[in-house]
């Protein structure tokens, strides 16, 4: 727990006369694993869109590391430190699994350069098979990624974020579709990735959300609802109205 | 990008093996093209297969391994054979002058066209680069002074090509083939370097998944602009070969139909190999140069086997036969 990283003021989302998010004004600790929940349509996938760059927001600011990342690129939201996972699986298909995670990692090091061999960049390498080890898929590396099963590429899909060695590590539902085998070897991941550094979890599997996360924040309608530990969530009485008494996960 | 310093500290020297095996494509293709004048019926076609092999396999960069449908590549092509042609005839440059001069003229057009073309995304690119490829087609009509207008290009002939005291007879159609093979050689050298550096990745990438790539930390737009001028750039030497080779210049080879006929052979021989470009050249050019012996629509016939290999091998003549002798990606 050393102090501040990542700090969201009052941060507003519009689409057309739509308002998606409004008034979010929430703080992330450095090293611990915070999950953001809430019904469909509350807002979380915009609200993390807006964390990767990959949406602008129509308001408010965002501070990583004391430093503003109003008006910066999408691409350059990496270099910052801050890498995401997608709730699709979202990896590159035709190329070797290993290569998905060197692909990623060379991003951080060179992108123009059309005259060295890309197989000289042998740390690199060694960074993507660190990522794959990490994630428990070394033995597959050589395989084209479409042929890994779903709970495999979203493995991949977090070693690709991994090698980035991101400060905040964003997370958009990484069970999605899973099975609860597939689900639980997911659950033992993020544990060990939360060890190590800051995550930053969407999720839907209730159960799951409140064992692993220290902090939840709940957002319903585009707003802020509730912000805690897990056991204040699942004793406020607005979060069980609005989102909790539906689900069925909820243990 | 990064500078040399904090790159370089990745770099050791290449396992010689890997480094070895990746050269040999470059050397094996060369290898096929010095046989091709006795292997076609034709020193004339087999030059034609040299020419619009480079042409293609400057689109396939585009095309096959980032993934951009561009109709406008026929834009570069003819810009590389007019500004070949003009620098000799005009500017009464020597030819080893007038080429690197022509492409890097045809670079900055693409880098134009591109600026503008890489902003859309699918079909809106295929349409941009089509209208400004047609745009420059009207500028070459229009500008007759300079370009000949409809008659084309001509006045300018290149009959021998000296270098370093060697002088070639240029009219002799081995001969004449032989030195158009340094260029195709060269032209395939650079493109297998590209493939194999880390932009080659990006590019890869990019056409994989342009969502990830650029939620990698890649800057997707901009690695597009230099892949677009890079595959401009190739595309052009095939038109300053054209020029060379033809001592005039058709206005026809701007005409979006050569775009198409580069789509076409591009899918022909397989994308995203790196010597389908040359086996599509080919196949298309030998089916044109047999159908319409018999028949002058020639076309009709041409279309149905192009459509036959959309529907069943999408991987055209060359990626096919890959596949099958189970050889992998590296080594393509």
């Amino acid at each position: 727990m050393s102090g501040e990283l990542l700090r969201a003021e009052g941060i507003g989302k519009r689409f057309g006369g739509f308002v998606a998010l409004e008034g979010i004004t929430v703080s992330f600790a450095a090293g611990q694993l915070t999950s953001i929940i809430g019904p469909n349509g509350a807002g979380k996938s915009t609200f993390f869109n807006i964390l990767s760059g990959a949406l602008t927001p129509t308001s408010g600011k965002l501070h990583f590391r004391g430093r503003e990342l109003n008006g910066l690129p999408q691409h350059r939201f990496v270099h910052q430190g801050i890498s995401r996972s997608y709730q699709i699986t979202n990896i590159f298909p035709d190329l070797s699994v290993h290569e998905n995670v060197r692909v990623a990692a060379q991003a951080l090091i060179v992108s123009y350069d059309i005259w060295r061999n890309r197989a000289r960049l042998v740390e690199l390498n060694g960074r993507a098979d660190a990522a794959l080890d990490a994630v428990g898929l070394l033995a597959r590396r050589n395989e084209l990624a479409k042929f890994l099963s779903h709970g495999q590429q979203r493995a991949l899909e977090i070693a690709i974020a991994l090698v980035a060695e991101p400060e905040l590590l964003l997370l958009d539902e990484p069970t999605a579709g899973m099975g609860p085998e597939e689900t639980k070897d997911m659950v033992a991941l993020l544990e060990r990735l939360a060890d190590k550094r800051t995550v930053l979890l969407v999720e839907h599997k209730m159960k799951m959300v409140l064992g692993l996360s220290k902090r939840v924040v709940v957002l319903h309608h585009g707003r802020l609802l509730a912000d805690g530990a897990p056991d204040e969530i699942r004793s406020n009485p607005e979060v069980r109205r609005v989102y909790l008494g539906q689900s069925e996960g909820y243990g | 990008m990064t500078g040399p310093s904090s790159s370089e500290a990745l770099t050791k020297p290449a396992s010689s093996g890997l480094g070895w095996l990746l050269d040999q494509r470059v050397l094996l293709s060369i290898a096929v093209l010095a046989l091709l004048p006795w292997l076609l019926p034709s020193k004339a076609l087999a030059v034609n297969v040299l020419i619009y092999g480079v042409v293609v396999m400057g689109y396939n960069l585009l095309f096959g391994y980032t993934g951009l449908l561009s109709f406008g590549q026929a834009a570069f092509f003819g810009a590389g054979a007019y500004f070949t042609g003009i620098a000799i005839g005009r500017y009464g440059m020597p030819w080893f002058a007038a080429v690197p001069v022509a492409v890097l003229l045809s670079t900055c057009l693409a880098a134009a066209i591109g600026v503008v073309s890489t902003r859309t995304r699918g079909i809106y690119f295929s349409m941009v680069t089509l209208a400004l490829a047609q745009l420059v087609y009207y500028v070459a009509l229009q500008a007759a002074s300079f370009t000949g207008g409809e008659n084309g290009l001509r006045g300018f002939t290149v009959d021998r090509i000296s270098l370093f005291g060697l002088q070639v007879n240029f009219l002799d159609p081995v001969n004449k083939y032989y030195v158009l093979m340094a260029f195709a050689a060269l032209a395939m050298w650079f493109q297998s370097r590209i493939l194999n550096s880390p932009f080659g990745a990006v590019i890869e990438a990019i056409r994989e998944n342009e969502q990830r790539a650029r939620a990698c930390g890649y800057d997707v737009e901009r690695s597009k602009l230099v892949v677009f001028m890079l595959s401009g750039a190739i595309s052009s030497l095939g038109g300053c070969m054209l020029a060379l080779h033809l001592s005039i210049v058709p206005l026809d080879i701007l005409h979006y139909q050569t775009s198409g006929m580069i789509v076409m052979m591009v899918l022909l021989g397989g994308a995203s190999s790196f010597f389908g470009p040359f086996v599509g050249a080919a196949s298309f050019l030998i089916l044109e140069d047999v159908i319409s012996l018999w028949t002058p629509h020639w076309q009709i016939i041409v279309g149905a086997i192009f459509v036959l290999f959309v529907l069943f091998l999408p991987k055209g003549i060359w990626g096919t036969l890959l596949d099958a002798l189970g050889i992998g990606k590296a080594r393509r």
